[in-house]
């Protein structure tokens, strides 16, 4: 009887606990039954997991682009597109079994995604042994597109951001002795370091300290006393808010005087709210500047404002880019089928959030960064960087 | 000899079916994504009967099983990637896959002798804690050891694993685990999830049987690594998480501590249910970690218990069914006599 | 900067960490000693108390140490009630099953979190409740308002821990239990009572833990509980599991050593080396620094 009631209790807990605020994920797009002129496109987007959050950014920008597309009468003469999206958990093997799914079994056009380069190069041998074209919004690493020519991206490789970074450093604020912090368990950030080191030393400048954290971590203290104690002029940060937050407040509180730089993963409002007014005096590249005043960027900030009730950031805007450019690539290419598409999306030229965008000869992205300056709690528009 | 004639033959028809399977998905006639699912089933198999073996059979506590995968999943992966290391080259192709899973299980049997050995020596739950700090410790390694890619992972691996492969590597497993669980050693494993101070007392050296069955599932947990590698052609520090030893642990429990069917039956449920109910998966791990405390709490053995799902079982239940209805039945006669 | 400030300022970022680690290691400690029982749950405990904390700031504008309050008596009864629906139907089974149910509930509460709309996944900022102020000990060793705050509060609760253990009935039950169960309950000692007190204590320090931990480090997030909870359980092995004093130096021995080990420039292996302590531990002296050897009765 007493294990009765006790089980009647943690099954009333567990449900009021859920019924206060479960539900904040985003439902998945419904598989609905496809009417004919219905075109299937493929996401695999962590929801769950440790890169939760990039994830769900990426679908919310898909989906706002899909919406928008459907409003304004879909593709190719009236056919709308439907969003499926298989959550990988932030596992690779996830991400290979749904890749699979989605193309054995849904049938999909062509796939949106990964959000991680691991992830993207378990699903891209998959989506290139079967002819659909994949387009990954946010896998950083060269060697994504390497896997077959089927495989694109929609954001910067990490050489370039890498590159930027140095250059800026080097020759507009003249430093020649640099910090950096890198996530070890990141290959975004890992890349991006390695990229600015070679340019910030081929430019003459020294890396004074490299030191390792891990996206777990909440304790930046230790590190940030050996990069106090190796003096240099700016220190650089290539992670994503979520980490740079808590580290550019405990480097306030060490009183560290360098300036601090990062990649696109610093672009979100979260980073005020984490850093407070410690992020004042950064420097980030990015693929847009909110006061940069372009109709699409205007737009999209408005739209996605709207919906989701929150500024978007670097992920949803790519996701959002990457949207578009396949549903320009179906339009031109004017079948679902996947050369067509694959022909289509490397011939393109494109224009969003993130810039006009063609493709290279290996399927990466042609587009200029900006450099963002954060001043009094905003984003500053500081300078634009052509590839 | 007959016996011995009749289990052979039982081995040679089950791998028959799955040789048979095979066929079906290489025709077409299974499409692949099932064909995929499937194949992941038959790891997960392996991985949930080895850990079954710590947890079931001896009564301890690991939360490293996903630790070990990796061991086995990283060794197997630097060996068939590099023609020339460890192994002499002239072993190619599916030659060298199957030696860089057996070398791959056996790198992880002897990280399971390391690992096991202080703290399976201890009493209590210290091996609960030392298998998760262990697999933390291997996920860093492999993160700041860049011949294998740090954390962009190892990748660019042949697609060795076939659901064929998968299978034969499940079923040797089962084999080599039920074979030991009824030998003397299984006994004494046994003897010391009852009552560990009472074996010890009858003579029992628990460390060495703890030991033992501890390195036996290593083994196959790296083994399972190398399968599961094989199958998505590369492997990241990332692949083989604390989530993934819970959910190795879920199926255990499911199937009932010590019951080798259970385990068996668990591994393939969950997973389909996981491939079924896709649409709920933002929830799957409240559901996975409720149902681990509902089935603690109401059956501390497992949904199973230790019993083995068999036809003896069946027929066992049956009857006694029929005796509680009969009894009822009775009872009711005699009520209604009175 | 010089070595000695180097060292200097290492050993307060240790000490800072080392506090918060203590903090959770003594909630640890005192189930263990009382059921033996590792309750894997006891890092998320201070995960919601870090939420609790942040929410009564944030939603409801409290101050900081009502807050802090708030959360401590919300984690107590979140321990009274985990004891009772999860842990005490398990008293008499197996061991491993009640670690087990441990074990589900600290991803069931973690999973919650995530699933829960006003937490999710993303990092969230604690707010700076206290305007920032450097106190300059030297030349580049500085300590913050904050970390002195932190380090107050946790000396002050220990001292709180040790009056109540030693000088109040309650304790003194507490101390009984964890000697002999059945003896004490023959003494007339409510154990369960008793063992849902020392619940509630160990949960209301993880909390206070957490809201501390948030202050200091500026962030709450979901997952933040998971290696806090298992680095302050092997600092309770290292101090010697179940002895509350042994509990506080190990926290502090283990954040010291994490700082020592980053200041080496190992930060990537902090994890790694706090881990391979437990093991060493393990191997040359399983009851821990204070640690008496007991033979297990019967």
């Amino acid at each position: 009887m007493k294990r009765k009631l006790s089980l009647v209790l943690v099954v009333t807990m567990v449900l009021s606990l859920a019924l206060t605020g479960c539900g904040g994920n985003q439902p998945q797009a419904p598989a609905a039954p496809a009417a004919p002129e219905e075109i299937k496109i493929g996401s695999v987007f962590p929801v769950t997991g440790a890169i939760a959050t990039f994830g769900q950014s990426s679908l919310n920008g898909t989906q706002l682009a899909f919406e928008e597309i459907n409003n304004a009468g879909g593709v190719l003469g009236g056919r709308k597109l439907v969003l499926i999206n298989e959550d990988n958990q932030s596992k690779t093997e996830e991400t290979a079994t749904a890749f699979q799914k989605l193309i054995t079994q849904d049938e999909v056009s062509a796939i949106l995604g990964s959000v991680a380069s691991s992830h993207s190069l378990a699903g891209a041998p998959i989506a290139q042994a079967a002819g659909i074209p994949m387009l990954s919004p946010t896998s950083t690493n060269p060697r994504v597109t390497e896997v077959g020519d089927f495989i694109f991206r929609a954001c910067f490789i990490d050489p370039f951001q890498g590159q930027v970074m140095a250059k800026f450093a080097l020759e507009t604020l003249g430093v020649t002795t640099a910090a950096m912090l890198v996530e070890q368990d990141s290959d975004y950030s890992k890349g991006l370091a390695a990229y600015f080191k070679k340019a910030f030393e081929a430019g003459g400048g020294t890396i004074v300290a490299e030191e390792g954290y891990k996206s777990t971590d909440t304790d930046f203290s230790a590190i940030l006393t050996r990069v106090k104690a190796a003096n240099p002029a700016v220190v650089f940060v290539p992670a994503y808010y979520g980490t740079v937050g808590p580290i550019l407040r405990q480097a306030q509180a060490a009183e560290i005087d360098a300036v601090f730089l990062g990649g696109d993963g610093w672009d979100s409002d979260k980073l005020f709210e984490l850093a407070g007014d410690a992020a004042n005096g950064g420097f980030f590249s990015n693929h847009y500047s909110p006061d940069a005043g372009t109709p699409e960027v205007e737009a999209f900030l408005a739209a996605y404002q709207a919906k989701f009730n929150a500024v978007p950031d670097a992920l949803a805007a790519l996701a959002y880019d990457a949207a578009y450019m396949l549903a320009q690539a179906i339009e031109e290419a004017g079948s679902v089928e996947g050369v067509a598409i694959r022909d289509a999306l490397a011939a393109i030229n494109f224009t969003g959030v993130s810039g006009s965008v063609t493709f290279d000869e290996n399927r990466n992205p042609v587009k200029s960064a900006v450099i963002i300056e954060i001043r009094d709690g905003k984003q500053v528009y500081k300078a634009t960087v052509n590839p | 000899m007959a016996k011995r004639f009749s289990a052979l033959l039982q081995f040679a028809l089950v791998l028959a079916l799955g040789y048979a399977i095979q066929m079906a998905m290489d025709a077409g006639m299974i499409n692949r994504y099932y064909a995929h699912v499937m194949t992941v089933m038959a790891i997960f198999v392996v991985g949930a009967v080895s850990l079954n073996l710590i947890n079931g059979i001896c009564g301890q506590f690991s939360l490293g099983h996903a630790g070990f995968m990796a061991v086995g999943a990283y060794t197997a992966a630097i060996i068939t990637k590099n023609p020339d290391l460890i192994l002499p080259a002239i072993f190619t192709g599916n030659v060298r896959f199957i030696l860089a899973t057996l070398l791959g299980g056996m790198t992880a049997a002897f990280v399971g002798f390391l690992v096991g050995l202080p703290s399976l020596r201890l009493r209590g739950d210290y091996l609960a804690i030392v298998t998760l700090g262990f697999g933390e410790i291997i996920r860093i390694l492999l993160l700041n050891w860049d011949f294998v890619g740090g954390a962009s992972g190892y990748f660019g691996l042949v697609r060795h694993t076939n659901f064929f492969a998968a299978f034969l590597l499940s079923i040797i497993t089962i084999t080599i685990i039920r074979n030991f669980i009824q030998s003397s050693h299984g006994r004494a494993c046994v003897s010391i999830r009852e009552d560990e101070i009472a074996a010890e007392t009858m003579g029992v050296p628990t460390t060495r049987y703890k030991v033992i069955a501890f390195v036996i599932a290593s083994f196959f947990a790296g083994t399972a690594g190398s399968m599961m590698a094989h199958l998505t052609q590369m492997v990241t520090p990332a692949s083989f998480t604390f989530i993934l030893s819970i959910e190795l642990l879920l199926m255990v429990v499911l199937g009932g501590l010590g019951s080798i069917t259970g385990s068996i039956g668990a591994a393939i449920f969950l997973t389909y249910a996981a491939e079924a109910l896709r649409a709920f998966r933002a929830y799957r791990m409240i559901l996975y970690s409720l149902l681990l405390i509902l089935i603690m709490l109401f059956r501390p053995k497992g949904l199973l218990g230790t019993q083995e799902l068999s036809y003896g079982l069946l027929k066992e239940s049956f009857k006694s069914l029929r005796t509680r209805w009969q009894r009822k039945k009775n009872d009711d006669i005699t009520a209604a006599a009175e | 900067m010089t070595i000695t400030q180097q060292i200097l300022q290492q050993l307060i970022n240790g000490i800072s960490l080392g506090s918060v680690y203590a903090l959770m290691a003594l909630g640890y400690t005192m189930v263990y000693g009382i059921i033996k029982l590792i309750n894997f749950a006891h890092g998320e405990v201070f995960m919601i108390g870090a939420f609790i904390g942040f929410f009564s700031i944030t939603k409801l504008g409290m101050d900081f140490f009502p807050a802090m309050f708030t959360a401590m008596i919300f984690c107590a009864i979140l321990g009274i009630l985990m004891e009772r629906l999860a842990y005490k139907p398990l008293r008499n089974a197996h061991r491993v099953a009640a670690l087990m149910t441990a074990v589900g509930l600290s991803m069931l509460f973690q999973n919650l979190a995530l699933a829960h709309s006003w937490i999710g996944a993303s990092a969230k900022g604690f707010p700076q409740v206290f305007p920032l102020q450097r106190f300059q000990l030297m030349e580049n060793v500085n300590i913050s308002s904050d970390r002195i705050l932190t380090l107050a509060i946790a000396i002050f609760l220990m001292i709180a821990l040790q009056f109540i253990v030693h000088k109040t009935i309650m304790g003194k039950a507490m101390r009984a239990v964890s000697l002999d169960k059945d003896a004490a309950r023959l003494m007339g000692i409510n154990v369960d009572k008793t063992i849902s007190f020392t619940f509630a204590l160990g949960s209301s320090l993880a909390a206070a833990a957490g809201v501390l931990f948030a202050l200091n480090y500026g962030i709450v997030v979901y997952q933040m509980g998971l290696l806090p909870g298992l680095k302050a359980f092997v600092a309770a092995v290292l101090g010697g599991i179940g002895i509350i004093p042994g509990a506080m130096v190990g926290g502090l021995l283990l954040g010291v050593t994490e700082s020592a080990v980053s200041a080496a420039g190992g930060s990537m292996f902090r994890d790694a080396v706090a881990f391979a302590a437990l093991i060493i531990m393990l191997l040359v002296k399983p009851t821990g620094l204070f640690g008496k050897n007991v033979r297990e009765k019967v």
